[in-house]
């Protein structure tokens, strides 16, 4: 075994990012590692090259226990990474980029023209052939990609890690980029690729390891597994016991509810299809898919971030150009990434409820002090947000804390649809099911939402309806007693029968 | 196809040549090595600092203190000289050595700190025109024999026109300037820095030593300008060289290097510092305009130059997406 993990764990605070994590890779296999946002792929990876310190566990390389302590530690050990975005010089020269830092000099003085030799045959052994004295942003982030391939293979030339490297490739591109990554599986490295292309991860990889929530789920033969067996790794069923207390009862025969909105023709071509979408008073719509099936940018066109459609209710047009206009019609979005997008970090849960509030009274009539108040204490009780006050600094709660917060924020504006993308991520199991209680409170008001969600337990848990996104598309609309796994997996899955599962 | 990063260093010498042909038809007794050896001598100071420059901005960073550098340093010669036996080579060694420490410590600030190079050479660029001020206020006449020789020395160009140690050592100046930016590892580390310092630091720039010796590097040069600049000027005076700093920013700009820091060229300074003199030359032979017209014309060709380059960012923008491969 090339290199070897073993019971590896990572703490930040409010969650555990790796728990007891184990992995293996051979030399001369390309193994795959698979899992959701939050599944503790790239706090994995983060340990391997040296960003962060594990909590605990080994990491043990060519029969030596390591633990590199930077990117330039583990590169010298052997392990080289590839980033999605390169991370190479653009304003350098391709042949500065490859040889940086052992450049072949003379009395101090680069050999401009022996390092263009040193680059060329560095990168014939890639069948690559270009001009290695123009600057490397001038090529396409393939080559780019390519050359830092190149790089880390030069540098480390043991682990490879390909962290979703073909993310911004074209198909011929990324057939151009598996040609070099076979190739470099021939010469015996071990090859560990990070993609959320299934059909790419099928292509190239030999093994396949999923993680999620922290956890190692399963390690296999790319042989032993198909599509529906490892989206249902991805997806799971961890949190069944959670979810079943909460969960909406599926039969056919659910009551109507008054229709609310109609959005017609939402979407753009290469972001996302356009769709059509109604939405009922108190109705919960899951949004089903994996990472990059366009779930989250359906989301961004409902709240105004993207344009494109129009959207009606019973009073006429709802006009969506703008996050401000989505927000003056009763719409919220509480994002997926909660840390950037959501919270203000510094300012207190006081300041962070009163937010969407004040802005859209406008900054001339603030919200009085003593109101912002009430507002704070009413949702920190409603919401069981644990803090000590309502003036401790957000970035000091932890993760599901955080998010009722960004509930808080909307709920106080009384929104009659709310957008929840990725509600429970990075949650604790017991904020998990509170959130989920408040799910159904919140719909039993009269609000309509829609939740995006990588649990599949989770949406099938609070859902009325669940419509099915991949390739950009939405290609299924499950309701009633056809909402169950095994279903939205099919959905998920198949490539060429669009409408069928529906 | 030519590397578009070349592109500005075209358009600096492209426009130097227009300069000088404009020049030249208005005047044709400009072109003569009488003029070239004036603009060499009267722009050597300016050329010297504008190395150390072009170095601070190729990776990202500023330098304000190089005028108040300059005008302390001359200070520091004239009163050495007038109160000591110092012979002028060891003074020169001395301020040499006080301007580079002076210029690593602002270097090792703005690392350690991880404050921007704008503040930290603000507060240097006061400390050091204080320090000029706390050796005299007045205007300190140079005499000494050494230094009277280092003023007279030149070398007759066919023509007249005096080629003077000062204009030479400003051209050897920008030969170092181009070895170091250009031929070196610390060089690439520059570079690397100024194309992205996160990245930089992943290919294994030490960017600490890198930060440190570019503002040295800068003090040196500073240094060395005033040096020549006492030479030229045969004193030391406190409130010499004000605004220098910026005239220097606007040499490496219109020498084509990029603010932001990654992309220029040593030699493109040069040129553009030559071009500043040629229309201040210009003025002085029309003799009718004010010599505020420089200004004006610099202030243009600044604008001329950030335009140029956000053309040619958009230009290598369009041609990625449309996938030069």
């Amino acid at each position: 075994m090339l290199l070897s993990i073993r019971s590896l764990t990572k703490r930040f605070p409010g969650t555990l990012a790796l728990d007891d994590v184990r992995f293996d890779l051979k030399a001369g296999e390309v193994h795959a590692l698979l899992g959701e946002n939050g599944a503790g792929k790239s706090t994995l990876i983060k340990c391997l090259t040296g960003a962060y310190r594990p909590d605990g566990g080994d990491i043990t390389l060519d029969g030596e226990k390591i633990s590199p302590r930077s990117t330039s530690e583990a590169q010298e050990l052997g392990i080289g990474t590839v980033y999605q975005e390169v991370n190479l010089l653009p304003n350098l020269t391709v042949a500065q980029n490859l040889c940086f830092g052992r450049e072949p000099r003379r009395m101090g003085m680069i050999q401009t023209r022996a390092m263009t030799r040193q680059a060329d045959a560095m990168l014939e052994a890639y069948g690559l052939d270009i001009d290695v004295t123009r600057d490397l942003g001038l090529y396409s982030v393939a080559i780019q990609q390519i050359v830092a391939i190149a790089r880390a293979v030069a540098l480390s030339g043991k682990v490879l890690i390909l962290d979703e490297p073909t993310a911004s490739l074209d198909a011929r591109e990324v057939e151009m980029l598996f040609e070099v990554v076979r190739g470099l599986r021939e010469k015996g490295l071990g090859i560990v690729f990070v993609s959320h292309f299934l059909d790419q991860v099928f292509e190239l990889s030999d093994r396949v390891t999923v993680l999620r929530n922290g956890r190692h789920v399963v390690t296999e033969d790319i042989a032993e597994l198909d599509r529906v067996k490892l989206i249902e790794h991805m997806l799971g069923h961890a949190l069944e016991t959670e979810v079943d207390d909460h969960a909406t009862p599926h039969d056919d025969s659910a009551p109507k509810r008054p229709e609310m909105l109609k959005f017609r023709q939402m979407g753009r071509a290469g972001v996302v299809h356009p769709f059509d979408l109604d939405v009922r008073q108190g109705e919960v719509v899951g949004l089903a898919g994996l990472l990059g099936s366009g779930r989250t940018e359906s989301a961004e066109f409902l709240f105004g971030l993207r344009s494109g459609g129009t959207a009606t209710d019973t009073d006429g047009d709802v006009p969506l150009d703008t996050p401000r206009k989505a927000i003056a019609a009763g719409f919220g979005f509480a994002p997926e990434d909660r840390k950037t997008d959501g919270i203000v970090a510094d300012l207190s849960v006081r300041e962070n409820i009163a937010l969407a509030l004040q802005a859209a009274r406008g900054w001339a009539r603030p919200i009085p002090r003593a109101e912002q108040a009430r507002l704070a204490d009413m949702y920190i009780e409603r919401l069981d947000i644990r803090t000590s006050d309502a003036e401790k600094r957000v970035g000091e709660l932890s993760g599901g804390n955080q998010q009722k917060v960004v509930l808080a924020r909307w709920l106080a504006m009384n929104p009659r649809f709310l957008i929840l993308d990725e509600p429970t991520r990075g949650i604790d199991v017991g904020a998990h099911a509170e959130i989920l209680r408040l799910i159904h409170e919140l719909t039993a008001e009269g609000m309509a939402l829609l939740v995006i969600s990588s649990e599949l337990d989770e949406l099938i848990a609070v859902s009325d309806r669940v419509i099915v996104v991949r390739d950009r598309r939405h290609v299924a609309e499950l309701t009633g007693s056809d909402i169950r796994t095994d279903t939205i997996v099919h959905a998920i899955a198949h490539r060429d029968d669009i409408g069928e599962v529906a | 196809m030519t590397n578009p990063r070349l592109l500005p260093l075209f358009a600096t010498i492209a426009i130097f040549l227009v300069a000088c042909v404009i020049c030249y038809i208005q005047f044709p007794f400009m072109a003569s090595t009488r003029v070239l050896g004036n603009l060499l001598t009267d722009n050597a100071y300016l050329g010297i600092v504008a190395v150390g420059m072009t170095i601070v901005i190729l990776s990202g960073g500023i330098d304000l203190s190089v005028g108040s550098v300059i005008a302390f340093s001359g200070v520091f010669i004239a009163v050495l000289l007038r109160d000591t036996n110092l012979h002028p080579m060891i003074v020169f060694a001395l301020l040499l050595i006080v301007t580079t420490a002076f210029g690593a410590a602002m270097g090792g600030l703005i690392h350690v700190l991880a404050m921007p190079a704008f503040i930290v050479t603000l507060a240097g660029m006061f400390l050091a025109r204080g320090a000029a001020y706390m050796l005299t206020i007045d205007s300190v006449p140079i005499d000494d024999p050494f230094f009277e020789m280092l003023q007279k020395a030149y070398y007759l160009m066919p023509g007249k026109g005096r080629l003077t140690l000062i204009g030479v050592v400003m051209l050897i100046t920008v030969l170092v300037g181009m070895i170091v930016a250009h031929r070196t590892r610390f060089g690439a580390s520059v570079f690397a820095i100024g194309g992205g310092e996160q990245t930089a630091k992943l290919m294994g720039v030490k960017v600490a030593q890198t930060t440190v010796g570019i503002y040295a590097f800068s003090g040196f040069m500073a240094g060395l300008s005033g040096i020549v600049f006492s030479i030229y000027t045969g004193s030391g005076y406190p409130l010499a060289t004000v605004g220098t700093e910026l005239t220097a920013i606007a040499a490496v700009v219109i020498g084509g290097a990029i603010l932001s820091g990654g992309a220029g060229y040593v030699f493109g300074t040069l040129i553009g510092v030559l071009t500043m003199g040629l229309i201040q030359t210009y003025i002085v032979f029309d003799g009718s305009l004010s010599s505020w017209w420089t200004k004006i014309v610099i202030g243009a060709l600044l604008l001329l130059f950030i335009v140029l380059q956000k053309g040619l960012l958009r230009l290598s923008v369009a041609r990625l997406s449309g996938g030069t491969a």
